[in-house]
């Protein structure tokens, strides 16, 4: 593996929420052009991670450097400029209710640039297009099903050309064909649009196909990394009852 | 006892930190006014939704209040065989109280308690996440629009509430119970004065801040779920309208 600094150095990052310790002295290096997974039980705090890397939240202690550059520590301006490297992609797709699609992935140009209104609205047509939507422009989020609604999301994303794209979750409550389909989108538009992927996933084993490298958290800690070949041969008994889904093993199910 | 005190510290403390954020919330939406731009399309959006579309309540609760007082207050006066003096009655009890503080309810329960679900809809579906990840502040979009739509809206319509429950006076008063017509007007054009219209407006101003501050507060940091949502409404509308009220005697107390 090369030496090149990560794009995503994570330090010893700690973070409590009332009595539970979520994230417990985390490490990650992520690195350019990385299609990370990152896998684990429910409520273990993966979203909470994703949270962190984006500035969303703040650690009680340890850092996010985005490029050599300490995401926590960062205010007003710097914080703005970091912010604009990276673009998350919610859940739900966290698309705006009161906004029509186009307005939606107009959104950020419109606010964040001073593009003229004939580019954003071309800008807005080729990344609907890059998702492979058309013609849905003046519909509302409420009409759209939840696969159309993750894809607009993400087209309001690529919009902005972020070089991070953290998917919390972007296939949950898909039917398996769809899942695919998410999987290849978010294939596809990495190789066009170069950016650095960090996914939180259930899909196991579908989501293999497509990382680079998957990494298990566990305890608040990052148990293993690895490419995918590698990590579905781990012999650690965790990861092994994990991807298999068994009952018995390490891992209670509560 | 040790353990009471400990409770009443910690609830002490809580309170605290929970004024404290409220004061650096509206801090915050205070200081992105003066820091341009303003975002003009959403602050129309939001006179309207505010502004425009309760009129049509202001009006009905307006035309019935002065209704009231005119009964209420005839009879009252009629056993001094005083009811020469109803029109300043009813138009001063409108004009410097009744107006604002029930327009203000009457917003608070229409739009207020709308804003702070929306608002909570938007915190639970990571919408505002979402905008603070694109590097744009959502309390420019979603709150500075607000305040100012309240601030602005909220006299115009207390005022639409005088105008309209000294018509309602006036409907009973004279067209009712047979008061002359001129003197209902002319008492009050004699008894109303200045001080007593731009105190009327103080308050409806107060109240508009109060309001639209308390209602984004609470659907802004709304907790998760549908139930956060429902719990943050609720309280919103709760707070405010005992806000209003309470503000209403300290501001009477300063402004008399």
């Amino acid at each position: 593996m090369t030496e090149a600094m990560p794009l995503i150095q994570i330090r010893d990052l700690r973070r409590r929420f009332g009595r539970q310790m979520v994230l417990n002295g985390l490490s990650l290096d992520i690195y350019r052009g990385d299609i990370l997974t990152i896998i684990g039980r429910s409520g273990t705090g993966k979203s909470v991670l994703l949270k962190h890397i984006v500035g969303l939240f703040r650690p009680d202690s340890g850092r996010v450097l985005i490029a050599g550059e300490d995401m926590q520590r960062a205010r007003g301006r710097d914080l703005a400029r970091l912010r604009g490297r990276i673009d998350m992609l919610f859940q739900g797709g966290a698309l705006f209710d009161s906004l029509t699609v186009e307005e939606n992935v107009a959104f950020p140009l419109r606010e964040k640039t001073k593009v003229s209104l004939a580019e954003i609205r071309a800008a807005v047509t080729e990344c609907l297009k890059d998702v492979g939507l058309h013609g849905i422009e003046h519909k509302f989020p409420a009409e759209l099903s939840g696969g159309m609604r993750k894809r607009v999301a993400l087209a309001r994303s690529l919009v902005q050309k972020p070089e991070i794209m953290l998917f919390d979750e972007p296939t949950t409550g898909l039917d398996p064909i769809l899942v695919r389909a998410i999987h290849q989108l978010i294939c596809d538009t990495q190789k066009q649009f170069g950016y650095t992927a960090v996914i939180v996933s259930h899909e196991i084993p579908q989501i293999f196909e497509i990382a680079t490298r998957v990494a298990m958290l566990h305890n608040g800690v990052i148990l293993e990394v690895a490419p995918p070949e590698q990590f579905q041969r781990s012999t650690n008994p965790v990861i092994q009852q994990f991807i298999a889904g068994r009952l018995e093993g390490p891992l209670q199910p509560t | 006892m040790g353990i009471l005190l400990e409770k009443l510290g910690a609830a002490v403390l809580a309170l605290l930190a929970t004024l404290g954020r409220f004061g650096l919330f509206l801090g915050t939406a205070l200081g992105l006014i003066f820091m341009p731009p303003l975002k003009v399309q959403r602050i129309v959006r939001q006179l309207h939704f505010i502004g425009a579309r309760s009129l049509l309540v202001i009006t009905l609760t307006g035309i019935f209040t002065g209704m009231v007082l005119a009964l209420q207050g005839y009879y009252t006066l009629s056993r001094f065989g005083s009811t020469a003096f109803l029109g300043p009655a009813v138009a001063i009890s409108i004009i410097t109280e009744l107006g604002p503080v029930l327009s203000a309810l009457m917003v608070t329960g229409r739009a207020g308690s709308a804003l702070t679900a929306e608002l909570g809809i938007m915190r639970i579906t990571e919408q505002i996440d979402a905008i603070e990840v694109m590097a744009l502040n959502p309390m420019r979009y979603l709150v500075v629009p607000n305040i100012l739509a309240g601030i602005i809206a909220v006299p115009l319509l207390g005022a639409i509430f005088d105008v309209v429950g000294i018509y309602g006076g006036y409907l009973v008063g004279v067209e009712l119970l047979g008061e002359s017509s001129g003197t209902y007007f002319s008492g009050i054009a004699e008894a109303v004065d200045l001080t007593d219209i731009t105190q009327g407006l103080y308050k409806s101003l107060t109240f508009g801040l109060l309001i639209t501050w308390i209602c984004c507060f609470k659907g802004y940091n709304a907790g998760y779920g549908a139930e956060g949502v429902s719990k943050a409404t609720t309280e919103a509308v709760v707070l405010s309208s005992v806000t209003v009220l309470v503000f209403d005697y300290f501001l009477n107390s300063v402004l008399l």
